[in-house]
């Protein structure tokens, strides 16, 4: 047993707190109010190989493990729960997929541009009525001579506006038990048939794209299919599931974020002739928030160790993500009772992190679907 | 061109300075570079990436310096040096002395280092370092610029720019605003692991005692300040009444 991180773990971590302090942090309001997404920010990541932690260094990577990627979105989300999320989201479902399940030919073709932060990378699962159903997939690709022909529509797609393409669900036929096959295809953006507009008008992580995806036969090469045309489900549920750690990542780089907003200003809010901070009621809502950050962050480093070492994940990236996004809208909910009427101010941003950390209870596998992950894993 | 950089680990300029029983507890702090040493890594770096050559990291501390040399490695240094100062009590004299025992064999074209270290806050150590290796410096620069056999700088001197040539080698102390120190990015610091790290003990520098020429023989913290008092009223009231405290206190005779 070894709790201690490496010394590129820590230095990584030094990095990413420091940049994300001067170069995320500062913007965070702004992206916030407006909802720009703020690409410039992307570059500047990716030139520091951020966006290639997890992959090697012959794709583009910067060959770190998951426990350092972890860390960083950690660190990132701290500073701005939007760029947290769309940082996540490039690397674990834009880009890993690739890695995964492409071909040599693909990787060279669309994992280096993603992992050496030349261009961001979406994934579309999503649709009207499926999600983590999956089975209630409309989207259909149509393998016509030595072309896919693509229909339908996606909805809630993180980064496509932004992205170089999108690896897209969609039925590419049935199985012998009449069961729906679901590939996935790589569909570059711009191309003709293939619209992305990003009209969402969100709670939280203002600053993330947010995208709808409309197909209207847009035609894509045979060879763009990503992986096993049949066993495609089972790719996205090892992809989802990587990506649950991301996403309790982030949910505890926004609750670390409210927790230490609201230590301060316990310390510095003076009632009653004392500072708040001397209140058992106010004393105890800190150590609950102590004590679950501390549980979520051993958790999340458990399960990327667990898949660093090629371990099976899956419960544990659902206990991570349902225990990290629960406890990140309670901790940034009681940062807000903390500060009292200030906390209900934009001012203070700590309204903020409240609304951003709603998503990720929703995101990658609502807590419900966490639940009845796990409860399947139990033998349920 | 051979460029050696002096380096400090020093406490994080936010970290709370705790005195426990005399000495300053160094337990769960966060260090970082001395903040005037990462400008010196940055610019001999953007010098080699200039002119070509190789940096090396030279440092006097315990174990943990090593994640201070990693980074300074990861933000694209070659080497580094770590010489351990064992349980000696070191000053700016002794320091300075050992930093000579190790570069007097070495080939040195330029040497910088930061204007002071954070903690300490002497800026002795390089200058006197200077002088025992006979060469030129140029304290608190705030530019650099390097040619064959000779370097311009400019310097803070009293709000004003000076600027200084020297011929090369020489030594410069790094001044705020000489540049702004690169993040070491993620691929900097996974080639930084496999750099040569050399650590030193003093007897392999031919060092077998040394002492410091001052000894510290206490360490308070500065008393905390008394709270203030604000006055009330119309201007002459206040000036009245500020008169009145001030002999009080015996600031003013009458």
């Amino acid at each position: 047993m070894n709790f201690d991180l490496t010394k590129e773990q820590k230095m990584i971590q030094e990095m990413v707190s420091k940049f994300a302090e001067k170069e995320i942090a500062p913007q965070a309001e702004h992206i916030d109010k407006t909802g720009e997404f703020p690409y410039d920010t992307f570059m500047k990541m990716g030139e520091l190989g951020l966006l290639g932690i997890p992959f090697p260094e012959q794709y583009g990577g910067s060959g770190g493990d998951t426990v350092s990627y972890a860390i960083a979105v950690e660190e990132i989300g701290k500073a701005c729960g939007s760029t947290g999320l769309s940082y996540a989201a490039a690397v674990s479902l834009g880009a890993a997929p690739i890695y995964y399940f492409g071909t040599e030919e693909q990787k060279q073709k669309y994992l280096i541009p993603l992992a050496s932060g030349k261009a961001l990378g979406s994934f579309g699962l999503t649709e009207p009525n499926a999600g983590s159903d999956a089975g209630g997939t409309k989207t259909s690709a149509v393998l016509e001579g030595d072309h896919y022909v693509i229909n339908g529509e996606k909805t809630y797609i993180t980064n496509a506006e932004f992205a170089k393409q999108v690896i897209v669900t969609a039925v590419t036929g049935k199985n012998d038990k009449g069961k729906k096959i679901i590939s996935a295809i790589i569909v570059p953006t711009g191309i003709s048939g293939f619209k992305i507009t990003s009209n969402y008008d969100k709670l939280g992580v203002r600053g993330s794209n947010t995208s709808e995806l409309v197909f209207d036969n847009v035609k894509v090469p045979k060879e763009n299919l990503l992986g096993d045309p049949i066993k495609g489900f089972n790719q996205f549920l090892y992809t989802l599931d990587g990506g649950r750690i991301s996403i309790a990542a982030l949910a505890l780089g926004i609750a670390q974020a409210a927790y230490e907003a609201a230590l301060q200003y316990a310390k510095e809010r003076t009632q009653f002739g004392t500072s708040i901070s001397k209140f058992q009621a106010i004393q105890f809502k800190l150590a609950d928030m102590a004590m679950e950050l501390e549980l979520a962050r051993n958790m999340i480093y458990k399960v990327a160790w667990l898949k660093d070492n090629e371990r099976p994940f899956s419960k544990e990236a659902s206990i991570a993500k349902l225990y990290a996004s629960e406890v990140s809208s309670r901790i940034t909910n009681q940062a807000i009772q903390i500060h009292g009427g200030y906390g209900y101010m934009r001012e203070y941003k700590v309204e903020r992190y409240l609304r951003d950390a709603k998503l990720t209870e929703i995101g990658e596998g609502t807590s419900e679907i966490q639940r009845h992950i796990i409860a399947k894993k139990i033998g349920l | 061109m051979n460029i050696f950089v002096l380096l400090k680990q020093t406490f994080d300029t936010e970290e709370h300075v705790r005195i426990e029983s005399g000495v300053i507890a160094d337990d769960d702090v966060k260090f970082v570079i001395n903040p005037y040493d990462e400008y010196a890594v940055e610019e001999a770096v953007q010098i080699k990436d200039d002119l070509g050559g190789k940096v090396t990291i030279v440092s006097i501390g315990p174990d943990r310096s090593e994640e201070a040399l990693r980074t300074a490695l990861a933000m694209g240094a070659d080497e580094a040096v770590l010489i351990d100062p064992e349980d000696y009590q070191l000053d700016e004299h002794s320091y300075s002395k050992i930093l000579h025992a190790y570069l007097k064999d070495q080939s040195v074209d330029l040497i910088i280092g930061g204007f002071f270290s954070v903690d300490q806050g002497s800026g002795q150590v390089a200058i006197r370092l200077a002088h025992l290796l006979d060469i030129p410096h140029v304290s608190a620069i705030t530019e650099l610029n390097v040619e064959e056999g000779k370097a311009t700088a400019k310097r803070d001197a009293e709000g004003d720019t000076e600027t200084v040539q020297v011929a090369l080698p020489a030594l410069f102390t790094a001044q705020q605003g000489l540049n702004e120190p690169r993040y070491p990015s993620l691929p900097g610091i996974m080639k930084a692991k496999k750099k040569p790290l050399q650590r030193l003990m003093l007897d392999e520098l031919g060092i077998d005692e040394i002492s410091g020429k001052t000894v510290s023989t206490e360490i308070t913290s500065p008393p905390s300040r008394k709270a203030g008092e604000i006055l009330q009223g119309e201007v002459e009231e206040q000036v009245e009444q500020l008169i009145a405290k001030l002999k009080e206190d015996k600031v003013l005779n009458t």
